[in-house]
């Protein structure tokens, strides 16, 4: 596992993939920052929900690659066929992605700082809104690597995952319009609602086990389509 | 089995995809130390097996056992000790040969102690010592082909499955991997396949022809012409006129058919005479021209090669239908 991660991550910071996605990060996140600085704004919360969008722009790009690059250039039979576990080899990938995030998200930390050099006010939620916004980003990964498992093509793996996300950023909206059943379903894969809580300085344990929990079944379900391939393909 | 020699076991080894059946119920055993040679034509179901083999693809049926392990029971110990070399070597463009090769050690679990050496023998081997630091993107298609070899090797692995191992390398390079697989035949124990004919005939002990997805022949390569060859050929050219020189071949003694071949020119016509396997016509037939007066220009024996054995079971094949 730690062979494949550090492999990954090598291969993030020696492309021009991660700066890029970072830079793009980083700059998106201080356009929405100068509003802070002009009305003097000294909560950072608020930021971290806008920062969850930004996330949904970057992720899916950032885990297009992770899985079907391997696929397209025949790669895969080395991993499948090495003693690693498929399993193992997932979760390698999947980290390896998040560390990339972390990097994006610890140079987020600057903003804060900034706020507090310049009189802004540490209150402890915006840790909770921290830990929120981690998890929501490692979520949105687990849904870009199992997109990414699902073709051999960038372009659909990146589309997959756009779609994916985005029913799931609109679902807690979506479910207040229709009711019934369908309401339920979406309030289930409702990725934002949780979120809100989080960013609005509240830190509950529910949210954080059904983060966790919905990683682990997209990770699951990356492994079943890897597998499900070996009987099936060519 | 005798001796409990066997490194690969395959009983029954069947892949469908839907109705089509890619390898249709395969047995054979490779022993300790052999190499055996995988002889299809394009489409035949090597590649298939092979990817089965290691653990790549899952069979639809039947059992594959790798030093006494099952592949599907304990995929593990099976895939620590297969080396495999895929059609397509299994390259990261983006990295230098070292930095991948040692990535290959890593996720192979290779001691970190022995890692380095390791490597650097095997870089040795394949002979890409000079190019360690390149990236292997901007490596020639016979250089990432060694690489890919190197990657196999990694772990020094009982069992090396390679896949058309010598396919986009210049004359020089195959036979220099060619030496290699002979070498390596002495520790490990090999199976490789070709639709390069020769290839399979100079390296390997035992050959398996494969034809949509069944074993249409194994056995050795002397064995296989030896069966298949039931006459000597001869190719005679000789100038004289058509018919007297026919009726001569054929009055010889073993000459079991004469057949007409291209007129070259004007006075010289050649001739293919086929011989009972045991008599040999050569100097009969040297005589019986020299005393008609017709200068004999060329004669050769047509041995029967291991491509006329391979086309004829495919052909076959196609008759029997």
């Amino acid at each position: 596992m730690s062979a494949i991660f550090w492999k990954e991550v090598k291969s993030y910071f020696y492309s021009p993939m991660a700066y890029i996605l970072i830079g793009l990060f980083t700059l998106l996140t201080s356009i929405f920052f100068l509003p802070n600085l002009m009305y003097a704004q000294g909560s950072f919360t608020g930021n971290l929900s806008t920062m969850g969008f930004i996330l949904l722009v970057i992720v899916p790009v950032l885990t297009m690659k992770i899985l079907a690059e391997d696929r397209k250039n025949g790669t895969e039979v080395l991993l499948i066929t090495s003693p690693a576990s498929i399993t193992s080899m997932v979760i390698g990938k999947y980290l390896a992605v998040c560390f990339v995030f972390l990097v994006m998200t610890i140079i987020s930390f600057i903003y804060p700082v900034v706020l507090f050099a310049f009189g802004g006010t540490f209150t402890v939620d915006l840790i909770g809104g921290y830990v929120g916004f981690i998890l929501l980003g490692m979520t949105f990964i687990a849904i870009g690597v199992f997109a990414s498992s699902l073709s051999e093509n960038q372009v659909v793996s990146v589309i997959v995952s756009y779609v994916a996300l985005l029913i799931m950023y609109l679902a807690g909206s979506l479910s207040t319009i229709v009711g019934g059943i369908a309401a339920k379903i979406l309030n289930w894969i409702s990725l934002m609602s949780r979120y809100d809580g989080f960013s609005r300085g509240i830190f509950g344990l529910s949210p954080v086990v059904y983060y966790l929990s919905f990683i682990a079944v997209f990770l699951f379900l990356t492994t079943r389509v890897i597998e499900k391939r070996r009987w099936s393909q060519g | 089995m005798a001796g409990g020699n066997e490194m690969i076991e395959i009983q029954n080894l069947t892949k469908r995809y839907g109705q089509i059946k890619a390898v249709n119920n395969l047995n054979f055993t490779v022993e300790k130390g052999e190499i055996l040679g995988f002889l299809g034509p394009n489409g035949a179901g090597k590649s298939t097996t092979m990817n089965i083999i290691t653990g790549y693809l899952s069979s639809s049926e039947g059992t594959v056992k790798v030093c006494g392990y099952d592949i599907l029971e304990s995929p593990k110990e099976v895939k620590k000790r297969i080396g495999y070399l895929p059609e397509q070597p299994p390259v990261y463009m983006d990295m230098t040969v070292k930095d991948y090769l040692d990535f290959v050690a890593d996720l192979k679990t290779v001691d970190r102690k022995v890692k380095r050496s390791q490597i650097s023998d095997v870089m040795e081997l394949v002979k890409i010592g000079d190019h360690r630091n390149r990236l292997i993107k901007n490596l020639s298609k016979g250089y990432k082909q060694r690489v890919g070899l190197a990657q196999a090797l990694v772990g020094s692995p009982d069992v090396l499955v390679l896949d058309e191992p010598t396919v986009g390398l210049d004359p020089k390079q195959i036979i220099e991997i060619r030496r290699l697989i002979k070498a390596l035949g002495k520790e490990h124990t090999i199976i490789l396949s070709s639709h390069i004919l020769p290839e399979v005939s100079a390296v390997c002990e035992r050959v398996v022809i494969i034809n949509k997805g069944e074993i249409a022949a194994i056995d050795t390569p002397e064995n296989l012409s030896k069966g298949f060859g039931a006459a000597s050929k001869l190719l005679v050219t000789v100038s004289g006129p058509k018919n007297s020189v026919e009726n001569a071949i054929r009055e010889i003694y073993g000459v079991k058919y004469v057949e007409t071949g291209v007129e070259k020119d004007r006075e010289s016509i050649s001739y293919i005479v086929e011989s009972d396997k045991d008599i040999d016509v050569r100097k009969p037939l040297f005589f019986a021209m020299a005393k008609l007066g017709y200068p004999i220009l060329e004669l050769k024996s047509l041995n029967l090669s291991l491509e006329d054995i391979f086309l004829q079971i495919v052909t076959q094949e196609k008759e029997v239908e």
